[in-house]
């Protein structure tokens, strides 16, 4: 008849010692009553409840037998501070150690956290951000990938207009923004604008400088960015002023807006024109029907709907339309659904592949590498105070002994630890000034650091609080707990395990800091692995500019006869589309009436015949174009992925019928093969595609005279172009420069967790230097003795450095899965893709073990080369 | 120093101390302020009043008498203190200075 174990086994941890004895007996006495009296059952109930009641924290302390000491004494605040500045002047290299590394993780720490701010706030800038909307059309590909697009079919936003205007303030159809040529006088620019109905400045709360939101109801009206405005007319009134879009389209200045900050999805966009206007050139818009995607259509919604209530309502209007009309099985086995896309959504859940859940996943990893780095920093900070708690041990004792209570000694150190983080976090704004520039060129942003805002202030104070917190907890409760009869008489019991909650935390610093690094490497890995693919033509020298206005045509036989005659160019030929991008997908193939699939569509480009001379693209069988030859302009040139679709050993000279759905059949010859060249991403499988002569042009490509540098080059080929199309600005590309565009986001990526991963093996290193150095500082006896005894340096060296390695060697282990099945995840959204190689993690791991033995090394060896004498002199 | 103010309930305890005598330990005032009260008091509220007496000085106390049913763990006595007296009886002289000022007609009204 006993009560249960536990409650008596919780009783007797955390009832109060002096009654403890008599307590139990009593609850002993009284539940052998209370079974006979109300029965086992109700006696469990009542012994616990006792058990509980007269815990500790629940039952009424012994008050101390001095009276409680006033803790925010302005004279004790006073002795703390100095206390704590004359502990951290004595022990510069600790106070380095921790300031610094403090600083630097918090610097990372807020940079990061203005990244996040910044992709959250996206389009915020705008007032109506809640209400504004894109209209977009949600499908299932062929693949049965999820699919969003933007580009819309025209009597989309008919129909919204006329059936469902009660759901929405503004429908406002629009092109999608892309660059155009203005010009007003001599001045002409070429700058990105977007024709959008009149509603739009209301809608988006522009800033206007000048002129008014209603400037866009003249169809003949533009409306300039400030930085436009600036760029055209300097520092005169733009006002009224007459500009000419891409030379057709004339209008009259009617406002000035505020540049659109960065982090909207406008920012780019120099001016607003009426859809109209563009109409009025470009008649063959309004007849379009339900077969062509070109339109963006922004909404925005009434006050008394929600977002998902009217796309409910507007989600079947193309499929319906579709229906009736015969032949479109194909789009509507896609299932469109038309469907309202919060402007909330349109930065991290607006890309093509609805479920590309990358931008959002970037910025939970920026935020986690965040608290990482600021996490491994605490760490330092922790380990070192703890490691050096010895040290403070007897001002412990003392404190303790005339008279001060635990309560002040935990807010002692809980106040060093505050100034610490203080001084760090002064540090850190101050590292956060002076890198935001750079890491806003890594990172591809304008972020600046929001001195005025309140929230940024109050955001920075808990930050500051809780790292303080967080980073001083442990030592302030640790260090307070010392006994002073202990402590003064040299007795400071660190027990076996005491150096445990270290040893974990340095594991768990190196665990992230080689994470980090395999990280970089393989990203990098991947870069350099997609950058030494082969491209299939010649990107240096390559010049392209792009044909923007209706002046181009029928120059191009003159333009090309005057480049060459400078001397500066050898070939100079038309294409559809520039070297790295296809702008005109078709399929419709077949050879001998079998079809030849292709699985997202060919790319299907019309060049001029010397094309192939102007990138140089190499041939694997067949020959190029001539102009000799006549029947060329039904010739066809291949690449090496349609080739292979073909499915023929030598395909040349075969004959396709080719029926891409808008014309007529037309029967083709091949007259070569060339090697792939990679046009659009250079993580994907090349796309087939076949090179004709006719005559869509949209781009002139110019290959410069290999003897001539590109800066000789361009002067002759921009007075060339100034003297036969002197209507349009000269806008060049090079070749190279734009493939390396397709780069920038998996650079972006590699550079910053190159720079972080570094960052974190800095401050993991700085933590084990002080770690290193304290356990030298005291083994300082014991190495003497050994010294006596006549251990060798190399001995010692081993003795005090396999500690780390040991640890250091754990965290690689824990490191090494991590890593791995993160980064094969990784590299699963590239087609193109490196190994994961063994030596990647092989070098990682050498690589941390050679700089911990580095930092490590430093304090053993100067340990260990400590003549004993004087290291035992004192005894 | 201010008189320490004497609660209801540590009234009670206090009594009931004086009324055990010798036996008075925390299992034995427990029971007894149950039967003569006839309410459920709780083991542990019982204990921490005697702890808050002890430190008013009301109450004194001494360890002994360990028995096989309370596992060999002893009993702490309790033994009312003259200054405990002394409460009780300010108490108790107040509470009759008030019956005998209350008016003779109230008292039979109310069965005495």
């Amino acid at each position: 008849m006993k009560p249960p174990r536990w409650l008596s086994a919780l009783l007797s941890c955390f009832g109060d010692p002096n009654t403890l004895e008599e307590v139990q007996g009593d609850l002993l006495e009284l539940y052998a009553y209370w079974v006979e009296t109300v029965g086992e059952r109700k006696a469990r109930w009542r012994y616990g409840w006792s058990a509980i009641k007269l815990m500790r924290p629940l039952t009424r302390r012994k008050p101390s037998d001095y009276s409680s000491p006033f803790l925010l004494s302005p004279d004790m605040i006073r002795n703390y501070l100095k206390i704590a500045l004359r502990n951290l002047a004595k022990n510069k290299a600790y106070s380095f150690i921790n300031i610094g590394g403090l600083a630097v993780g918090m610097a990372v720490a807020i940079l990061n956290g203005l990244w996040i701010y910044d992709e959250l706030s996206f389009n915020t800038y705008h007032q109506n951000y809640d209400r504004i909307a894109q209209v977009t059309e949600l499908g299932v590909t062929k693949e049965k990938r999820p699919y969003l697009q933007t580009s819309l079919p025209y009597p989309v936003a008919t129909e919204l207009k006329t059936s469902y205007s009660t759901y929405f303030k503004h429908i406002l159809i629009a092109q999608q923004p892309s660059d155009y040529i203005l010009a007003s006088g001599d001045t002409k620019l070429t700058q990105k604008g977007q024709f959008i109905e009149a509603g739009a400045p209301e809608m988006l709360s522009l800033k206007m400088r000048s002129g008014t939101w209603a400037g866009l109801n003249d169809p003949h009206s533009v409306l300039l960015s400030v930085s436009a405005a600036r760029a055209l007319f300097g520092n005169t009134d733009p006002i009224d002023k007459f500009v000419k879009i891409n030379t057709e389209m004339d209008a009259k200045v009617t406002g000035v807006f505020e540049d659109l900050p960065h982090n909207t999805a406008f920012h780019e966009i120099r001016f607003f024109a009426p859809f109209d206007l563009y109409t009025s050139v470009n008649t063959w818009v309004k007849q379009q029907q339900w077969d062509n995607w070109f339109l963006f259509v922004y909404a925005q919604i009434q006050p008394n709907t929600d977002y998902a209530q009217v796309s409910d309502r507007i989600k079947d209007i193309e499929l319906n339309a579709l229906r009736k009309l015969e032949g479109k099985q194909e789009q509507i086995d896609r299932k469109p659904q038309i469907s309202l896309l919060p402007m909330s959504r349109w930065h991290l859940h607006g890309s093509y592949h609805a479920d590309d859940r990358g931008p959002v996943q970037m910025v939970w990893l920026i935020g986690l590498i965040g608290v990482f780095v600021l996490l491994l920093a605490c760490i330092n900070f922790m380990n070192l105070s703890t490691a050096r708690s010895e040290k403070r041990a007897k001002e412990v004792g003392i404190r303790k002994s005339v008279g001060s209570q635990r309560a002040q000694l935990v807010s002692q150190f809980f106040s060093e630890s505050f100034l610490v983080v203080l001084l760090a976090f002064s540090l850190a704004l101050l590292l956060t000034t002076l890198s935001l520039p750079w890491f806003n060129d890594i990172a591809a942003k304008q972020l600046s650091v929001p001195w005025a805002n309140p929230y940024f202030w109050l955001a920075s104070l808990g930050f500051t609080l809780l790292t303080g917190f967080v980073a001083g907890s442990y030592p302030a409760l640790y260090l307070s707990s010392f006994q002073p009869v202990k402590v003064l008489k040299g007795v400071v019991r660190v027990g076996r395990f005491a150096s445990v909650p270290r040893k974990v935390l340095v594991v768990i610093q190196f665990t992230v800091s080689v994470t980090l690094i395999i990280s970089t490497s393989i990203v990098y890995r991947q870069l350099q692995h997609a950058k030494n693919r082969p491209i299939g033509y010649n990107r240096n020298g390559l010049l392209q500019i792009q044909k923007k206005t209706a002046e181009f045509s029928g120059k191009f036989d003159v333009l090309r006869t005057e480049l060459k005659n400078t001397g500066a160019v050898v070939e100079v030929a038309e294409s559809r589309s520039s070297v790295a991008n296809i702008t005109m997908w078709n399929g419709g193939f077949s050879r001998k009436g079998k079809e030849i699939l292709c699985p997202n569509g060919c790319g299907t480009l019309s060049v001029t015949p010397e094309y192939g001379k102007t990138v140089g693209w190499e041939f694997m069988a067949g020959r190029d174009f001539d102009r000799g030859f006549s029947t060329d302009s039904s010739g066809l040139v291949v690449n090496e992925s349609f080739a292979k679709m073909i499915g023929l050993k030598n395909p040349v000279g075969e004959a396709l019928a080719w029926n891409p759905g808008w014309r007529n059949t037309k029967y083709f010859n091949v007259l070569g093969v060339v090697k792939d060249m990679v046009a659009m991403s250079p993580y994907e499988q090349t796309v087939p595609t076949v090179f004709f002569l006719e005559n869509y042009h949209n781009w002139i490509n110019i290959r410069i005279n290999p003897a001539m540098s590109p800066a000789e080059a361009l002067p002759k080929i921009e007075a060339v172009f100034k003297k036969i199309i002197p209507s349009a600005p000269f806008d060049y590309q090079f070749a190279d420069q734009e493939y390396a565009l397709k780069f920038a986001a998996e650079e972006r990526i590699g550079k910053l967790a190159g720079v972080f991963a570094g960052l974190a093996i800095f401050i993991s290193c700085l933590g084990l230097f002080g770690l290193a150095s304290f356990m030298a500082e005291q083994r300082t006896k014991e190495i003497g003795v050994r010294k006596v005894l006549g251990a060798s340096v190399l001995n010692l060296w081993g003795l005090l450095s396999k500690d780390f390695v040991l640890l250091v060697l754990i965290g690689f282990g824990i490191a090494t899965p991590i890593a791995y099945y993160s980064l094969s995840d990784w590299l699963q959204n590239y087609q193109y893709r490196t190994e994961i190689s063994w030596w990647i993690f092989a070098a990682s791991g050498a690589g941390a073990l050679a700089i911990t033995l580095l930092t490590v090394s430093f304090q053993s060896i100067k340990a260990a080369l400590v003549n004993p004498v004087k290291s035992l002199r004192s005894e | 120093m201010k008189r320490a103010f004497l609660g209801e309930f540590e009234e009670v305890v206090l009594l009931t101390v004086a009324v055990l005598d010798e036996s008075a330990y925390g299992v034995t005032i427990t029971q007894e302020i149950e039967q003569k009260t006839g309410r459920a008091v709780g083991f542990s509220t019982v204990h921490t009043t005697l702890q808050r007496l002890e430190e008013k000085g009301y109450l004194s106390s001494k360890m002994s008498g360990a028995t096989a049913e309370r596992g060999g763990r002893r009993k702490r006595f309790f033994a009312v203190t003259t200054a405990g007296r002394k409460a009780l009886m300010e108490v108790k002289n107040i509470r009759e200075q008030l019956w005998d000022a209350l008016p003779p007609q109230t008292l039979q009204l109310m069965g005495g």
